[in-house]
């Protein structure tokens, strides 16, 4: 990343990028028809290629137009929290006893995930618009909050499309958004859950497309979207790219990220590309395992199809249709990714590994327990691709972890896994050693209850 | 605009800017409409999903239809995620998939309506075609007697692949264009189809509707202004004083959502009855609009 420009006013003091230094052009942008190499595109009704070409005009013009960008980096500062600050994982990193973890902390953000990035610039776009009503999908309820949020601030009308299973799993971010204002539609057709959401919202979207905009909350879906949210999660690892030197003295040897679409994880790698040295390793959901047909891991256990307006890897049978995908996490169970996660994967240029339920749950209980980090279930898939990671790369790595959210929405889930209402044992944490680290965490209080699935039930 | 499109011809991409029909390509359905203008009239087009609500009573249902009055059946093709469906055709979707209906069934079932002599094309969302194969689908589907492929989430500047398949199999790309679209894709979008332009009545999923909206006139004339193939108008149309109404100014109407409600009631007669009734009903109304309107469809 070049020196930040002023499109947001004086540069920062601090030699940070701000958000609107992140929408500029650069050599990974997709064609005209927007593909990445062979992924991408739009497969999707005519009825919506008007609204998207819409889209991509009013982004192609907000990309220069400095009220637009001195407005998303105000708002991005002082309404969001930016920049997201870097933590020294010291703790884990001696749990772990290999490479320096450092944490990128999306989680600090206003409304407590990464998805605040993306949906202040895509409101902002809706009001250059002069569109009056947004839409959005949700999974973990994360992007639904944060775009309830945006909409409230910005005097937008706001409906929310949620899968059953997931308003169910994440009550608590259901009561967020209509707090904040927005009709939140629960969605019973297929599997009930993130894809479900997304068909739904494309339905409302076709029918009320001449008044409403569609905020997507992933770096998935049809051209520009995949393009759009990208951009406006890239300041994540510009940050990070100039953060990481001024802490360590050099860029870190890998960027770690959980996939569910892709907007994190993009939005990590993106400053990190053209550096050969940094390795970029996506975290997908392997639910029960990838073995079992019980898993969310696009990349991982897929095959390239068309879903959701984009050409990319998909979970599907031999007859081209959808797979239900599984997740303990809601903004992971989703069966397909963005197309340029799965250009990268072609490419060769990141690698996606799979983590499990009962890994990525370990990995929660760790981080709560070493570093008084309670991540998102999805957050804690990058954690736990990240500790094998940190062992391979030695003491003298350094390993980036973008923590995309805070896992307060997560408390009831690990409630349950954890067992931590059993009565019998009120004041029972998780245990944090991982069955091959032979040490304990320096300050542990009665470790006993065991992951379940992990082989160490008590 | 992002459409960069390779595939539809040249020709017809200067129409729209210059304002003169382009001939459409005829193709396996031309028969047919050159058919239904000799008689003056509107075709009428039902949709039913094969495998709905069973896959024989799908075919007796289609073979139905046919006798009672429509002039070409869409066997539908279902999938697991159809975003430009209502709760009527999704719930039905579902259900054929569940008991199993996959493409090869989709293709017996064509073969079934061909071979008591009716006309047939497939309507499918576009994953499962990929993963069956473009150039095999189109193959199987001119050897099961199919007329064409009506791919509702395909938009031409996709269609590269599809469009050659369907070329050498000789069966119709049949394409959509809805009231959004503008002149130059309607005049892209019909350069590259053949058979018929199906436009979209509405903006929205289908799903019988009370009216049928003033859009749909307004379209069917843009799209008369860059070319000359047969417009099909379906999305909402569920009785036959909407089927009269839009018989006046396209060259069929297509009806989807009524057919598959009737089609599901529980008692196996009174659905056959039931869809035997609005065909007929829509036959009729097709049939008084071209007798009260000497100005028959182009
Ligand atoms: C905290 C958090 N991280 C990650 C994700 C996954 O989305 P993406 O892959 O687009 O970053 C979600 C989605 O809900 C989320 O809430």
């Amino acid at each position: 990343m070049s020196a930040p420009a002023a499109a947001g006013g004086r540069p920062r003091p601090d030699g940070l990028p701000r958000p609107s230094d992140a929408l500029t052009g650069t050599p990974h942008d997709p064609d005209r028809r927007g593909y990445y190499g062979q992924m991408g595109g739009r497969w999707l009704p005519e009825a919506l290629v008007a609204a998207l070409d819409e889209i991509s005009d009013a982004y192609a013009k907000a990309r220069t137009d400095p009220e637009f960008l001195r407005e998303l980096d105000r708002l991005a500062e002082t309404y969001a929290g930016r920049p997201s600050p870097i933590s020294d994982a010291a703790r884990l990193t001696e749990h772990v006893g290999g490479a320096r973890i450092l944490l990128k902390r999306e989680d600090l953000n206003h409304t407590g995930s990464h998805k605040i990035n993306n949906v202040l610039g895509q409101a902002l776009l809706t009001k250059k618009m002069g569109k009056p009503r947004v839409i959005a999908e949700t999974g973990a309820g994360q992007h639904g909050v944060a775009t309830a949020t945006a909409a409230a601030l910005l005097g937008l009308d706001c409906t929310i499309y949620m899968g059953r299973v997931d308003t169910d799993r994440q009550a608590l971010n259901v009561a967020r958004m209509r707090l904040l204002g927005a009709t939140v539609v629960p969605v019973d057709t297929g599997s009930a859950t993130l894809k479900d959401a997304i068909n739904e919202a494309f339905r409302d979207w076709v029918a009320n497309v001449e008044n409403t905009a569609y905020i997507f909350g992933t770096a998935a879906g049809p051209h520009p979207f995949p393009l759009l949210v990208r951009d406006l999660q890239r300041i994540i690892g510009a940050e990070a790219r100039v953060q990481v030197p001024a802490l360590t003295g050099r860029l870190p040897d890998a960027v770690v990220a959980c996939v569910g679409g892709g907007s994190n994880a993009i939005g990590a790698f993106h400053a990190f590309i053209d550096d050969p040295a940094v390795r970029l390793v996506g975290a997908e959901a392997a639910g029960d395992g990838v073995d079992t047909g019980r898993h969310a891991a696009t990349i991982t256990g897929g095959s390239v199809g068309v879903l959701h307006g984009a050409r990319s890897f998909l979970l599907q049978d031999k007859d081209g249709q959808v797979l239900e995908s599984h997740s303990i996490s809601a903004g992971l169970d989703y069966p397909g990714v963005g197309p340029e996660h799965s250009h990268l994967a072609d490419i060769g240029r990141a690698e996606y590994v799979p983590i499990t339920d009962a890994e990525a749950m370990d990995a929660l209980a760790l981080l709560a327990r070493t570093e008084g980090i309670i991540p998102a279930i999805e957050s804690a898939h990058a954690v736990a691709a990240a500790l094998p990671l940190a062992k391979e790369l030695g003491p003298d790595g350094i390993v980036l972890i973008n923590l995309s959210g805070r896992g307060d929405k997560d408390t009831e889930t690990a409630m349950k896994w954890f067992h931590l209402d059993d009565p019998a044992e009120p004041d029972q944490p998780a245990k944090p050693e991982r069955p091959e680290s032979p040490e304990r965490p320096p300050e542990t209080s009665a470790p006993t209850a065991a992951a379940a699935g992990n082989g160490e039930n008590r | 605009m992002s459409g960069n499109a390779s595939a539809p011809t040249t020709s017809s991409a200067s129409a729209g800017t210059a304002g003169v029909p382009v001939p459409g390509t005829a193709g396996r359905l031309g028969g047919m409409f050159s058919e239904l203008r000799a008689a003056g009239r509107a075709g009428l087009v039902g949709y039913l999903p094969a495998g709905y609500p069973d896959l024989p009573r799908s075919q007796r249902l289609l073979r139905t239809m046919i006798e009672s009055g429509c002039d070409l059946v869409e066997v539908g093709a279902s999938f697991s995620d159809p975003v430009l469906d209502g709760p009527v055709v999704a719930r039905a979707q579902h259900q054929a998939l569940r008991g199993g209906t996959r493409l090869p069934e989709v293709l017996r079932t064509v073969e079934a309506v061909t071979s008591a002599g009716g006309r047939a094309v497939v309507m499918s969302y576009f994953n499962p075609i990929i993963a069956y194969g473009q150039d095999a689908f189109a193959r199987d589907l001119a050897a099961a007697g199919g007329s064409g492929v009506i791919t509702p989430d395909l938009i031409v500047d996709e269609a590269e692949t599809w469009l050659a398949a369907t070329e050498s199999a000789d069966i119709d790309p049949i394409f959509l264009v809805a009231p959004s679209s503008p002149a130059e894709r309607i005049a892209l979008t019909a350069g590259a189809g053949r058979g018929f332009l199906y436009a979209a009545a509405v903006m929205g999923v289908t799903g019988a509707r009370d009216s049928v909206s003033s859009v749909a006139p307004e379209l069917v004339a843009r799209c008369r202004q860059v070319t000359t193939l047969p417009i099909g108008v379906g999305l909402g149309v569920r009785n036959g004083a909407q089927a009269a109404e839009i018989a006046a100014f396209a060259d069929a109407v297509i009806v989807g959502s009524a057919f598959v409600a009737r089609a599901g009631l529980e008692d196996r007669a009174a659905a056959e009855a039931a869809i035997a009734e609005l065909a007929t009903e829509l036959a009729d109304g097709i049939a008084g609009a071209a007798s009260d309107d000497q100005e028959t469809p182009a």
